[in-house]
């Protein structure tokens, strides 16, 4: 029952940090539209940036015989690569990160390969959102200040990084920085009511009252 | 006083609270699905006990991952097939209309939604696509949304949204002949970035706009999100309402003239206030092709690919590495850029008029031997009524390949994909890299004529050089 559904208040999130570099970073590249022929996001983790890591070009290609990842001499030199970050929970990026399609498949897979935050100069809206409905964060910050986090981040694999949501800052290497968490998210994170289904359906009369007040709808019908 | 523009009215008309986190929840007036953001969005119900609210409110079709190449059921690729089954299945049990291959209304999305009448005036329409700002040419609201919102509107008949700034771009005077809808959308991004528009809804407007055709206004609308807004809309008037005049959906009679009033109500204030106006002279137009590796990343046709060093700063290192992975170099123009595939087709450019145009350059020629050309319709109706005009066999004749409707190429999940390091003219609208099925792959966004002139020339071509057989 949606009332059960347990959401809860994502305040801060904590953790090592792989730094992705470039701007204008779309959503076919965080996940290749071939490996989205499933009806479900399970197992995505491991085909997040799979063009940039990986060699091999298809699925059929780039999987074993149990349908994993070929991991073994097929790898490229990409962060996600690098062992010192395959526990890194906070992805550091640049501007305009998560644009083009509006797949979930791309938050999806970068949370199941362990991502639980991301920071960067900008995020596309719908990627924003995206994260958003899965209950992770976004957070900006200006130019320099990601420039400083990413060079950290990459010196300093193990190094901890935490991301305090509701007073917009990042605490790292002893110092904490401002960030800027849109309002909006913020609220939804802080306070727990991320995931809308149960939010939105409690209005149900207002609802109905709304689409029958549309001279197009009629007993939630087209007409 | 005003009440503002189209965006405004329509918000405040759709509007049913305000939540908790600030964000408005918005009623949905068509929720359109598709077989690969909308199974999980399902699951999702399935493990809440939830209920599909409106499911006459919803739509399905299937367009990503159909082959072209025959609708012959099981699908030759086994998750293509599963995937089909899944959709089917929900489908049915929600009870939900569902334009399937069989009944001959199937197609991409955002061409069955408003040739079926479905896409109107004043309306908030929304799919797990981020295309689905198309929808706006009509006036409607209409934004894309990710899997958890589908399941929301699944649920709830609703979506929580910000209300956003909108930013009306005038394009004024006449497009120059050989110029048309896409380039104008091309030179808009190539403008303003491809994140100029986070945080805005687009209005256009202004000559070129008012006197553009329904088909037209759509591929400007539809490429709104590589601009980085995710809506985008034209306000609604006579040309719209002929358009949709004696269509599926679409009331008729006296029905239809009262709807044309609250179509009429809806559009923009002539005093309404905009965040933000921006004004593009059309005379200044030509063709404008990508030369790199994001829908911003365009030019003239006839004008040099710039050197990065003379971009901004935040621009160099993306254009650096889009001008290594397409092999071009500063200075040179794009013309003469060899192809070996030309693809026409996707939502931003293979409605009727569109194959039409394109036709008028491919008819008497042919299509050079190195080159594999194919056309793929938007939708079954389309490809239905080309036929009834003898357009297939103009595009046959000529060497293209004349495929059954789909997404295909423009985003490579079936089996019409790139190979290797090839170098595609598309009528798409991304040309990221991978995005037509090989990594390596290379994609030059153009509009369809253009498309039609790479095919023949088997180099980028000015379609301004070529002469049509048979104008339109």
């Amino acid at each position: 029952m949606s009332d059960e559904v347990e959401i809860p208040s994502v305040e801060e999130v904590s953790g090592t940090g792989v730094a992705i570099r470039g701007n204008d970073i779309d959503t076919d590249q965080i996940i290749p539209a071939r490996f989205m022929k499933v009806v479900t996001f399970d197992g995505l983790g491991q085909f997040a940036f799979f063009d940039q890591r990986f060699e091999s070009a298809t699925p059929e290609e780039s999987r074993d015989g149990d349908g994993d990842a070929v991991v073994a001499d097929e790898q490229k030199d990409h962060p996600m690569n690098d062992p010192e970050h395959k526990d890194a929970s906070v992805m550091v990026v640049n501007a305009n990160f998560g644009c083009g399609s509006s797949r979930e498949h791309a938050p999806q897979a970068l949370m199941r390969w362990g991502i639980d935050a991301l920071i960067g100069e900008s995020f596309a809206e719908i990627f924003a959102g995206n994260c958003l409905a899965l209950g992770i964060p976004t957070v900006t910050a200006d130019e320099e200040t990601i420039a400083e986090l990413q060079e950290w981040v990459e010196e300093n694999p193990d190094g901890e990084l935490e991301i305090d949501v509701a007073d917009e800052t990042v605490t790292y290497d002893g110092k904490t920085v401002d960030v800027t968490v849109d309002e909006a998210q913020r609220k939804a994170l802080v306070e727990g009511v991320w995931d809308t289904t149960a939010l939105m359906k409690a209005n149900a009369d207002a609802i109905e009252e709304t689409a029958e007040s549309l001279p197009y709808v009629e007993d939630g019908k087209r007409v | 006083m005003s009440e503002g523009t189209l965006y405004d009215k329509v918000w405040d008309r759709h509007k049913v609270t305000t939540l908790p986190t600030g964000q408005d929840q918005l009623f949905v007036g068509l929720h359109l699905i598709h077989e690969v953001t909308s199974p999980q969005a399902f699951g999702m119900l399935r493990e809440r006990d939830l209920e599909v609210a409106y499911p006459d409110l919803t739509h399905a079709t299937v367009d990503h991952i159909v082959p072209t190449s025959s609708k012959d059921r099981p699908y030759a690729d086994d998750a293509a097939e599963e995937m089909m089954a899944e959709l089917e299945e929900n489908v049915r049990e929600a009870g939900i209309d569902f334009s399937h291959p069989e009944t001959g209304d199937q197609g991409i999305v955002h061409v069955i939604g408003p040739e079926q009448g479905l896409t109107q005036p004043g309306t908030t329409i929304v799919c797990g696509d981020s295309h689905t700002s198309t929808h706006g040419a009509f006036g409607a609201l209409a934004f894309g949304i990710g899997t958890s919102q589908i399941r929301d509107v699944l649920a709830t008949g609703t979506v929580a949204m910000e209300k956003q700034k909108v930013r009306r771009i005038e394009i004024n005077g006449e497009l120059p002949e050989g110029v048309e809808a896409k380039d104008v959308i091309l030179e808009i991004i190539r403008r303003l970035g491809t994140e100029g528009g986070v945080g805005y809804v687009y209005e256009y407007a202004g000559d070129v706009v008012e006197n553009m055709d329904m088909e037209g206004r759509m591929s400007i609308c539809n490429m709104s999100i590589e601009g980085g807004a995710r809506a985008g809309y034209v306000n609604p008037d006579e040309t719209t309402y002929e358009w949709l005049e004696g269509r599926d959906a679409v009331p008729e009679g006296e029905a239809f003239e009262e709807r044309k009033e609250y179509w009429e109500s809806i559009r923009s204030d002539e005093d309404a206030e905009y965040d933000d106006v921006v004004t593009i002279d059309a005379s200044e137009l030509e063709p404008v092709v990508t030369w790199g590796t994001t829908p911003g990343q365009g030019v003239g046709v006839t004008e040099p690919i710039p050197d990065p060093e003379d971009l901004p700063e935040d621009k160099q290192d993306t254009a650096r590495r889009a001008q290594e992975h397409m092999g071009v170099e500063p200075g040179e123009t794009m013309e003469g850029y060899p192809i070996d595939v030309a693809f026409l087709g996707s939502c931003t450019n293979a409605r009727l008029p569109d194959l039409r145009r394109a036709a008028t350059i491919v008819e008497g020629r042919e299509v050079d031997p190195d080159v594999r050309a194919m056309v793929v319709p938007g939708s079954q109706r389309v490809k239905a009524a080309a036929e009834a005009e003898g357009l297939d066999e103009i595009f046959k004749e000529a060497g293209f390949e004349w495929r059954g409707a789909g997404c295909s190429m423009c985003l490579g999940m079936n089996e019409d994909q790139l190979e290797g390091d090839e170098a595609s003219a598309s009528s798409s609208n991304r040309n990221f890299v991978g995005r037509q099925g090989s990594k390596d792959g290379r994609t030059v966004l153009m509009n369809p004529r253009m498309v039609a002139a790479a095919a023949i020339e088997g180099e980028v071509t000015d379609v301004r050089e070529i002469k049509e057989v048979s104008p339109q």
